[in-house]
């Protein structure tokens, strides 16, 4: 058996320091998503609009948030905010700001696309039923998009758990960054130590991805 | 006759410059079944759409009860109630159980007691015979079964008319049976209905009234014997003969 170096987990606190740096990921993904739903829903309902000018611009911010590689998203409001307006913020800071931009960019289409997936008749046989606009949206439509949007959403959730670990370049101290450390101070006493931490670490992202997105697929069949 | 219960009087609908409605005129007798044919593009839907004021019109007067029905109107939602509609397409709530899809509108339109709605409802799933689908969901149940519980659900609103547009045409053959007898049931009952349909035999059973509608205008307004034995217009003749197949080959 080669020597992983698995031993240098288990001495001090590695452990529990790999488990706060997840932590630190998970947080941020929690916060960002927790705000870019509410956001989103209302970007979505906005670009349903016929309105060109909202459309184009609407779209616009879409691709270029998609566009964008994040990391690059996340120097420029972490240390562009710094060097353009002369305000500091804390890394962590600036990747909710980054994570949440984009966020609402996804949700927004999301959102957009459970929109306008609903068809056509459910909203005239709810008007042959004589239920208001507003009746019909809140009984009819929101809880049908809502079905379509939740697998959709936790998704993104997880992909913006797996883009947490480009902020240990803003100085985040999250998972990857502790892992660095803990390997970093055991150089000399296991020189393996690389491949074992960075495995768990790569287990521990899939422990904490994997039963979100196996929610999805079930909520995804049960509401097909 | 029986009391008029809907007027339509020069209507006009327009799409863009396309002319689909060319000033039309008819009026529905409380308890009376009038059945619309007519070739494909003609306007059947587009007109039963714009007594349900789900298209705006271009001109004219549609009016129940009195009351003029107006694209957009405030007391479109009370007007509507008095009007239960069933489309081709089968447009059930495919997140609402059956009985929840019969519930919705009568609880939350008409502010009615759920316990008494699910009673009227239960009894109405019954007579169709699907009293044991009540807790199914819509992707569960067959076309015919769909658009049976799409009946009840427009029944459980209390409507004081019915319009069916092409019920069946979605359906496999046997299960236009099911359906069309449901809807000869409600003209036992005295239901005042205006019912598009292809089902010629259907028709000529059910209808106190044919309008045969051509190129947005009613061009023949009969009772069903003579439309379907004696049509007067050249147009309906040609347009009958299409139902009739004449043998091929001798035997
Ligand atoms: N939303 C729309 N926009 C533009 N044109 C329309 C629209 N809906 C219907 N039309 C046109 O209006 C005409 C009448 O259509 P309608 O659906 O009322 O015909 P129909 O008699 O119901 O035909 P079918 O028997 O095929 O159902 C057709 O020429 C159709 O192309
Ligand atoms: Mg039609």
């Amino acid at each position: 058996m080669p020597d992983l170096g698995l031993d240098v987990l288990f001495k001090g606190k590695n452990m529990i320091r790999l488990l706060g740096g997840l932590w630190v990921a998970v947080k941020i993904s929690l916060i960002s998503v927790a705000i870019s739903i509410p956001l989103g829903i209302l970007l979505g309902i906005v670009m349903t609009s016929k309105n060109p000018i909202i459309k184009a611009v609407t779209r616009v911010y879409l691709e270029f948030i998609r566009i964008m590689p994040q990391l690059v998203l996340l120097f420029i409001v972490f240390f562009g905010s710094t060097s353009a307006f002369g305000i500091n913020i804390s890394g962590e800071l600036a990747s909710v700001i980054v994570f949440t931009v984009w966020g609402t960019a996804e949700m927004g289409d999301l959102v957009r696309g459970a929109l306008i997936s609903i068809p056509k008749h459910q909203y005239e046989s709810s008007a042959a039923l004589a239920l208001t606009p507003a009746k019909t949206y809140i009984y009819v439509i929101i809880p049908q998009t809502v079905r379509r949007l939740i697998p959709l959403s936790i998704n993104l959730i997880t992909r913006m758990i797996k883009t947490t670990s480009l902020i240990l370049m803003i100085g985040v101290v999250e998972v990857l960054k502790v892992a660095q450390q803990i390997i970093e101070a055991n150089r000399m006493s296991s020189p393996n130590a690389a491949f074992g931490v960075y495995l768990t670490v790569l287990l521990m992202y899939f422990i904490i991805c994997w039963p979100i997105s196996m929610l999805a697929k079930r909520l995804e069949k049960k509401w097909g | 006759m029986n009391e008029e219960l809907l007027k339509v009087e020069h209507l006009t609908k327009k799409f863009e410059d396309n002319v689909v409605l060319d000033d039309i005129s008819f009026t529905v007798h409380k308890g009376e079944v009038i059945v619309i044919v007519g070739p494909s593009g003609c306007g059947k839907s587009t007109m039963l759409r714009c007594i349900n004021a789900l298209e705006p019109v271009q001109g004219g007067r549609i009016t129940i009860d009195g009351d003029e029905i107006v694209y957009g109107s405030k007391n479109l939602s009370s007007l509507r109630q008095k009007i239960g509609m069933v489309f081709q397409s089968y447009d059930l709530f495919p997140h609402l159980n059956v009985l929840d899809n019969i519930l919705l509108a009568p609880m939350k339109a008409q502010k009615r007691k759920k316990d008494e709605v699910a009673k009227e409802a239960v009894e109405l799933l019954e007579r169709v015979g699907l009293r044991d689908k009540a807790k199914s969901f819509p992707r569960q149940l067959s076309g015919g079964q769909k658009q049976r519980v799409a009946i009840v659900r427009a029944l459980c609103m209390h409507p004081e008319m019915m319009l069916f547009d092409e019920v069946t045409a979605a359906l496999d053959p046997e299960m236009v049976r099911e359906v069309l007898d449901v809807i000869l049931g409600l003209a036992k009952g005295g239901m005042t209905m205006i019912i598009v349909t292809h089902e010629m035999q259907f028709a000529r059973a059910v209808a106190d009234r044919v309008l045969f509608l051509e190129n947005g205008s009613i061009i023949e307004d009969s009772e069903p014997d003579t439309f379907f034995e004696s049509p007067k217009t050249e147009r309906a003749k040609e347009f009958l003969n299409i139902f009739n197949f004449e043998r091929s080959k001798e035997k």
